[in-house]
């Protein structure tokens, strides 16, 4: 038997289950949760700074404003999630737990590297089926500090700085034009604040409060700014 | 072998009365009797060495029924023993480097690597359907992520070690006593041993190759043919076969060596009459 067009029964395309939605939230399944989010990583002299804002919504409706949308993968390794929060936390779970066994069987510290390739084997091998783009940063004795942003399709690129999610790309510019080449801490977290701040002031579905957190040898170093004391927002204007 | 004869060497999944299991006993015994492997751990890498004995005149010796395999780009193993055991102990701990490398996207660290070999010989000791294997694995592997290298042997019984020096097969005991005399344990340097320099693969191939020598007697023992790798500073820390050149010139060395030695065991002989 052979098949044809005409066999192909016709589907009105107001009759889908996102119907009505904007071409912000339309790839969310009816009831899903989104981290529509303003995410980013900077790689420093001697570890990484982490950022993300807080804000977790379904829609127009802000689900949680003060959410943490980044985790922990390892001692010294951690991440900014983006795109659906059942998504991410499983994935995150996932690669928790494989970083767990494997430094229990090689006796040391997983590297950077391998938790990003983790995660990235589990975004590529299931995209069809997530919406998610992480980014991974920490800290390990072989690489020092590193990022590596694993956007939407699974690919895992090394880079300087990352940014994710919806707010980032209202950023794009500021974050070019003010990165530099092995800045120190405090330089690194300032530009993270101010271009979390810039991102959320302009997406609606990014905002809340900032949350930071810094990776070293030392240890990891969370931090966070209230929504009423940003460096660039409603307070400020 | 006590008791050997009374039921309990049927089975690896037997003990016998005294806590011994007589099939792994055997297994040892067979690589007992199969030509010396070597492995050195040098100062800048690891030299693998084989005697493989030339069992026909016939034979293509120098590409046939190899004794030193690349596992990985930066591991290789030596086995001696059953070959076609061995074989099997090389297809596993291939399988095992791409698995890693392909799960983690870094390579196979050398103490991994010798536990996974080691963990599928010890399966083998387990069950009453399977047989142990007949075959001893060197295992030389460089870590990129720790700039080390280092190496292991995996025993029939599923037991490893990491060791300065190892050597498995026939010539074994007296080849460790060997290579204890060369200078490759940094612990003894700090002793008594002054600041003499732990040895580079160069003469590390020189030494292997003049063990193997000193314990073959051209008179009793067959032909055979010294197949060596090395995985070292100069092959960018790559697991490659030692240039053929390199192994004739160390061969050369030995033999020479060898030849006066005894010619001045010989003098002491006459000076004593």
């Amino acid at each position: 038997m052979s098949y044809n067009a005409a066999m192909i029964p016709r589907q009105n395309p107001l009759d889908d289950a996102y119907a009505g939605k904007s071409a912000e939230t339309r790839h969310l399944k009816p009831g899903e949760l989104s981290t529509g989010t303003t995410i980013m990583a900077i790689s420093f002299s001697s570890g990484v700074v982490l950022c993300a804002d807080s804000r977790v919504s379904t829609g127009s409706y802000v689900a949680n404003r003060a959410s943490d949308k980044i985790s922990q993968l390892h001692d010294h390794i951690w991440c900014c999630r983006s795109g659906s929060a059942a998504d991410t936390q499983a994935l995150t779970d996932y690669v928790r737990h494989y970083l767990a066994q494997l430094a229990v069987e090689t006796g040391r510290p997983p590297e950077v590297k391998v938790a990003a390739h983790l995660m990235r084997r589990l975004c590529y091998e299931n995209k069809d089926h997530l919406m998610a783009g992480v980014i991974v940063g920490g800290w390990d004795p072989v690489s020092g500090g590193s990022v590596y942003n694993i956007p939407l399709g699974g690919a895992c690129i090394s880079m300087p700085f990352a940014i994710g999610g919806s707010g980032s790309t209202y950023i794009y510019g500021l974050v070019d034009s003010e990165f530099k080449e092995n800045m120190t801490r405090d330089e690194a977290l300032a530009l993270c604040k101010k271009a979390v701040s810039h991102a959320m002031a302009r997406d609606g579905s990014s905002g809340g409060i900032i949350r930071t957190c810094v990776v070293t040898e030392e240890g990891n170093v969370k931090g966070y700014i209230s929504g009423n004391t940003l460096p660039y927002g409603p307070a400020g204007w | 072998m006590a008791s050997s004869g009374s039921g309990y060497d049927l089975s690896s999944s037997t003990f016998s009365p005294d806590g011994r299991i007589f099939q792994i006993e055997y297994a040892s015994k067979a690589v007992e009797n199969a030509g010396t492997a070597l492995g050195l751990r040098c100062r800048d890498g690891i030299v693998l060495a084989v005697e493989k004995p030339l069992q026909h005149k016939m034979l293509v010796s120098k590409t046939t029924g190899r004794r030193i395999h690349t596992v990985d780009e930066h591991a290789g193993v030596a086995i001696t023993g059953f070959v076609s055991d061995g074989r099997q102990i090389v297809g596993r701990a291939r399988d095992e480097a791409s698995n890693y490398f392909e799960t983690y996207g870094t390579k196979i660290p050398a103490e991994v690597l010798a536990n996974r070999i080691s963990a599928y010989v010890h399966y083998f000791t387990l069950h009453g359907a399977l047989r142990p294997f007949g075959a001893t694995t060197l295992v030389a592997a460089y870590d990129p992520a720790t700039k080390e290298h280092s190496l292991h042997m995996v025993e029939p019984s599923g037991v490893s070690y990491e060791y300065y020096g190892c050597a498995a097969g026939r010539g074994r005991q007296p080849a460790r006593t060997e290579m204890e005399k060369l200078s490759i344990n940094p612990k003894h340097q700090q002793g008594g041993g002054g600041d003499m320099e732990l040895i580079d693969v160069q003469e590390g191939v020189k030494q292997l190759a003049k063990i193997v020598y000193t314990l073959y007697d051209a008179s009793k023992d067959k032909p055979f043919e010294l197949e060596m790798s090395w995985l070292c500073e100069a092959t960018e820390w790559k697991h490659v076969g030692v240039p053929r050149e390199f192994i004739s010139a160390a061969t050369e060395w030995a033999k020479k060596e060898i030849e006066e030695a005894e010619e001045e065991d010989d003098d002491d002989e006459e000076m004593e009459e």
